[in-house]
């Protein structure tokens, strides 16, 4: 087990790459520390399976280091990395039968035979597959398959990290929250660094103590969930986390105001000039309808059980508000923001309040 | 869902049935004919009842031949196989070179079988063969018409030139078909390159190396142009194998009873281990997916 750092690492697939778009992976450092249960999220192709076969060693870095504790393993293959990677869609050796399938990796390093049977009888007691141990892994379900190929990630104790490549894709969704928790435990009974792709913010909030945003190439956030959720450090992580996502809004800063179509919003901080394309990012959580504030056209209201999502128009950008049970929306709606979680966004990146 | 019965269906096989009856099932019948009969020419027979057949059987000659060509076909089959495999294996998976390799594999396919014994016949002679008067020049005593072992070697050779690429070929196409995330997820699991073949490679390419096998077995058992053309049979009959000796008991000798038993005990036999090689794979088959 150790720390991984990623240094000065870019990626593309393309031989002689040119400009910033040829690469699928751009410029990050990046340090993901030992034992922590890591998430990474964002929507497909934003380059997250190709950071993790880096991370493994299938694919070799066009530029940068992959550091394992202090060991530089850039050039060592995977079999030297002694890592375990769980891929999106079932793989097992359809010729072997589930223990088998499951003591593969331990054969391979020599272990010994007493230990190898009560390992995976362990492993297979976690994944439920005691009973048909015995049993040719072929004629097996998809999602059977996938908790063999879970089992055969976790089986090795001594494991540098754990990867995990949208593990849960095929499998039905009450099994599902049933293998997430037992992931959980297993990382606080183990302790392994594991990192988990996935384009589920759900399941990312659920399963790690930090998450990694990924969007177009670029690490743009490293976070707890509570970080993601009030200071989105750039609007793709606004956008992308949370039900809807944050509203963003053309908008003017002047110091701790905020100046939309005219109209003066306040704002918990003061900020000094920005440029670019600026814009102020609300959660709906936030937004609160009632008969004062700013002007808003209501489109429709969803009720979603719990609560009720506006969707509304301000001066032609969409603009969602949370509503709680029981609230009606006036005819003539206007909303108003909390004021401390208005976040200023110039070009897509938060803006730092002075003073912090 | 419940399956509508429709046995008109079988109507549309009609046409194929008529077309076959023609072109094959008749003709075999008159072998047929020949087979219980004997004839002395104007279209006059006399029942023979089975005893061609019982010649046949207790026929030394047939004996030999046969010998001769289940050895034949067990050294193709022991070379052809795992070569083409390990040619597979060798292959470029893409690019430019994978398509230059596919091609350059088709070629001998490609070519008629009395071309490749006409080639080899030339290749291998010791006045103006290129491979011949080779080895001669390095001092071999290489004579594939007058030394049996050079014969088979020649013979053997050249089916293994003629014929690998189909078997490699086969294997290629299985190969293919693998997804990357296997290799990617062996090389995790720290497997060797033996258990990548064993349990990843080889299952994947066992549907198709059945059927590489099985046409390897039946086309060799068959053999009969090349090995012809080359060596006649000779040095002796120590080439002759099932098809050349039948060609010449039916065509030079004009023994057609005999040689109508032959055909049919020979085809018969093909037969025969055709299905046994089938019904055994398949069963390997049901029994790993218990």
């Amino acid at each position: 087990m150790s720390r991984i750092t990623l240094s000065n690492l870019a990626h593309s697939y393309l031989a002689n790459p040119t400009s910033d778009a040829d690469f699928a992976l751009k410029e990050m450092d990046h340090v993901w520390d030992d034992g922590g249960a890591y998430a990474l999220l964002g929507a497909s192709g934003c380059g997250k399976t190709t950071l993790l076969n880096i991370i493994s060693g299938l694919v070799r870095p066009s530029q940068g280091r992959v550091l394992f504790g202090d060991q530089d393993v850039t050039d060592a293959a995977t079999t030297e990395r002694n890592i375990a990677q769980v891929f999106q869609f079932p793989v097992v050796y359809d010729t072997m039968t589930v223990r088998d399938n499951l003591a593969f990796p331990l054969r391979n390093r020599g272990m010994d035979p007493v230990y190898i049977a009560k390992r995976v009888g362990q492993i297979a007691k976690m994944i439920g597959m005691e009973d048909i141990l015995s049993k040719k892994a072929r004629g097996l379900t998809a999602d059977a398959k996938q908790k063999i190929s879970l089992g055969r990630g976790m089986v090795r104790e001594d494991v540098n990290a754990i990867l995990f490549d949208e593990p849960l894709t095929v499998i039905d969704p009450h099994m599902k929250w049933e293998l997430r928790t037992q992931l959980k435990q297993l990382h606080r009974e183990f302790g392994h660094t594991m990192i988990y792709v996935t384009h589920d913010q759900t399941e990312a909030l659920t399963f790690a103590q930090k998450v990694v945003v990924m969007h177009e190439g670029r690490v743009v956030q490293m976070g707890t969930p509570e970080e993601l959720f009030e200071t989105p450090e750039h609007t793709f992580v606004g956008y992308f986390i949370g039900s809807p996502g944050m509203n963003l809004l053309d908008a003017e800063i002047k110091g701790s105001e905020a100046q939309l179509q005219g109209v003066s919003v306040a704002l918990g901080a003061a900020y000094g000039p920005t440029t670019g394309r600026t814009q102020i990012g609300i959660r709906p959580e936030y937004v609160t309808i009632s008969d004062e504030g700013l002007p808003v056209a209501v489109k429709s209201v969803e009720d979603v059980g719990r609560h009720r999502i506006v969707r509304a128009e301000f001066a032609g950008q969409p603009l969602n508000a949370i509503l709680a049970e029981g609230l009606s929306v006036p005819t003539d709606a206007r909303v108003t923001f909390a004021a401390a979680k208005i976040n200023v966004y110039a070009n897509d990146w938060r803006v730092q309040p002075m003073g912090t | 869902m419940e399956k509508t019965q429709n046995n008109k269906a079988w109507f549309l096989v009609l046409p194929v049935l008529v077309l076959v009856a023609f072109s094959a099932i008749l003709p075999l019948m008159t072998v047929v004919n020949y087979a219980f009969n004997d004839t002395f020419g104007q279209n006059e027979f006399f029942w023979e009842g089975i005893g061609w057949f019982e010649e046949m059987v207790h026929s030394d000659r047939l004996h030999e031949a046969l010998g001769r060509q289940i050895l034949f076909s067990v050294i193709i089959l022991l070379i052809q196989v795992p070569l083409g495999i390990f040619i597979a294996l060798n292959m470029p998976k893409s690019g430019f070179w994978a398509s230059f390799c596919l091609v350059l594999m088709a070629l001998p396919l490609l070519v008629p079988f009395n071309v490749v014994g006409t080639i080899w016949q030339i290749f291998g002679r010791v006045d103006i063969g290129l491979l011949g008067h080779t080895l001669a020049a390095m001092g071999l005593d290489y004579n594939y018409t007058n030394d049996p072992l050079d014969a088979w070697i020649t013979v053997i050779v050249m089916d293994v030139w003629h014929w690998t690429s189909l078997v490699a070929l086969l294997c290629y196409a299985g190969l293919q078909s693998i997804p990357q995330a296997y290799y990617q997820a062996a090389k995790i699991d720290q497997a060797t390159r033996w258990s990548v073949f064993r349990y990843i490679e080889l299952p994947k390419m066992k549907g198709v190396l059945l059927i590489a096998v099985l046409l390897r077995f039946m086309d060799s058992f068959m053999i009969y142009t090349e090995p012809f053309v080359v060596t006649g049979g000779g040095p002796g009959n120590s080439t002759t194998f099932l098809s050349i000796d039948l060609a010449k008991m039916a065509t030079g000798q004009f023994d057609l009873g005999p040689a109508a038993a032959f055909s049919i005990m020979y085809f018969l036999v093909i037969l025969l281990i055709s299905w046994v090689f089938y019904t055994v794979m398949t069963n390997l088959d049901r029994e790993e997916n218990r």
